[in-house]
């Protein structure tokens, strides 16, 4: 059973217009590097020239932050579920 | 455990106020004590827009004693689809006054403090320590880290909530135990990534949603009942209608309130890249309205190219141009005539400034940006042209 992604919208311009995306992984990691993949513009919007998750889009395994795990290496199971988070400020 | 002085210490209610908060009397969880808690409460909103409507109507009209408010800005006709504190009759009022009017009128025993300014690095230790918890109803990075920051400093909660377009999140920073914004978000995206709600729109509706949240919070904290939204993110999304909440944690490295090496107010522009960046039409050469007006009656033959995105196109344009988004601008590029002259325009000129340095790199010598964008131009060229 593959993994769910699930982008908010302001990200999902740069990922075909989908928010939810089934994606295969071992990791975190794994799983926004497929997803990457079949998407180019959304890579660079997710992780740093590195790989390396920025500190304003935060990634969360089953509602769990992964920088309370091990990152981009948490493992995941099938049937996970990740959302990812970005700092937005609007208020006015 | 609420928040305030001792019970006995709490003001007594009068008989009208019995009257007008008795549908609060008669919950047990909140009483005649969670009624005199929140008439001893502080609040400070800090902004009066889309989240300070929801927030200073309800947190009046619930019976908040005193409301502080913090707000620079004039009500704008713009403003009127989600602003609810501000009506048609209030645009070009200051948001202080407009706002302390329709408080006024939803409840005359809420006392409205106007603090008429910026909340500034200087001045924001000063007025949040005069409150007992602040409502964040900001609209920008360098702001919300500095209500983060006093905050912590001064050990008050704040209630946070930040929209765009269809979605929200909300939670309580700053409580004893609780983690901070600074725990969730240790670094603001660089300038110009995520688009403000002036810039990329929002949902009218939006800022209600989020902003009633936000003043449900503020009730529970203040009357000591329910389960705070602390240590869980909310997230919302309006267009699926879905909530979900994710678990945020206190970080121990957190400069603000784990380590504690934050000990006082920064330059919170700076720190969210603002000052010292660079202008961002510098470099690219500028044609004012004006002068493209007067290009165009002499029927000059140039390129007017709109970078903006369809949707915009559809509200307004100007005559002769055509569209070419910034968006998918690498293959309008290819389509483009380096002979001619070409002209670019956005809303306001920074998107055609980053076109033009498109141009520019692939070898496009005769280009110009449109000073102030297509706003500009219908300010002093054509007013038939709706501002948006």
């Amino acid at each position: 059973m593959p993994v769910t992604l699930r982008l908010p919208t302001v990200l999902a311009k740069a990922a075909g217009g989908q928010t939810v995306h089934e994606a295969k992984g071992a990791t975190v990691g794994d799983v926004v590097a497929d997803v990457a993949a079949r998407h180019p513009e959304l890579g660079p919007r997710l992780r740093d020239a590195k790989g390396e998750p920025y500190p304003y889009v935060i990634f969360y395994l089953d509602d769990e932050d992964i920088r309370f795990q091990k990152g981009f290496e948490t493992p995941v199971e099938d049937g996970a579920e990740i959302v990812v988070v970005p700092a937005i400020a609007g208020g006015r | 455990m609420p928040i305030g002085r001792p019970a006995a210490a709490l003001p007594p209610l009068s008989q009208e106020e019995v009257l007008r908060y008795s549908r609060h009397l008669i919950i047990p969880e909140v009483g005649v004590e969670g009624q005199r808690r929140l008439k001893d409460a502080r609040v400070l909103m800090v902004g009066a827009g889309g989240l300070g409507s929801p927030i200073g109507l309800y947190l009046a009209a619930a019976g908040v004693g005193r409301l502080g408010i913090v707000e620079f800005d004039v009500v704008d006709e713009t403003n009127l689809q989600r602003q609810i504190l501000h009506g048609t009759k209030d645009v070009g009022r200051k948001k202080v006054d407009s706002a302390r009017d329709r408080i006024r009128d939803v409840n005359p025993h809420v006392e409205v403090v106007a603090h008429e300014t910026r909340l500034t690095s200087e001045n924001a230790l000063d007025i949040v320590r005069e409150y007992d918890l602040v409502v964040d109803g900001t609209d920008n990075f360098a702001t919300r880290y500095l209500v983060n920051d006093a905050c912590v400093l001064l050990g008050k909660p704040n209630v946070y909530g930040s929209i765009f377009r269809f979605e929200g999140q909300s939670t309580v920073f700053c409580t004893k135990d609780g983690p901070c914004y600074r725990c969730l978000y240790p670094e603001p995206p660089p300038p110009g990534l995520v688009p403000s709600c002036a810039e990329g729109g929002v949902l009218g509706i939006l800022p209600g949603l989020i902003g009633v949240i936000q003043a449900t919070e503020t009730v529970k904290l203040l009357a000591g009942i329910g389960e705070p939204l602390v240590g869980r993110l909310l997230l919302v999304d309006a267009l699926s209608m879905q909530f979900r909440t994710v678990r945020l944690r206190k970080d121990p490295r957190c400069p603000a309130c784990g380590t504690r090496e934050i000990t006082q107010l920064v330059d919170y522009e700076q720190f969210c890249g603002i000052r010292g960046a660079e202008d961002e039409t510098a470099g690219v050469p500028a044609l004012t309205p004006s002068d493209l007006a007067a290009r165009l009656k002499r029927g000059e033959d140039l390129d007017l190219v709109d970078v903006r995105e369809p949707h915009e196109w559809d509200i307004c344009r100007i005559e002769g141009a055509r569209l070419a988004p910034l968006s998918s601008f690498a293959e309008a590029l290819r389509t483009m005539d380096s002979a001619r002259d070409v002209v670019l325009y956005c809303k306001s000129g920074v998107r055609s400034a980053k076109a033009a340095r498109q141009l520019q790199a692939a070898g496009f010598k005769r280009v110009w940006n449109l000073a102030g964008g297509i706003l500009r131009w219908s300010e002093e060229i054509d007013p038939s042209i709706p501002r948006y």
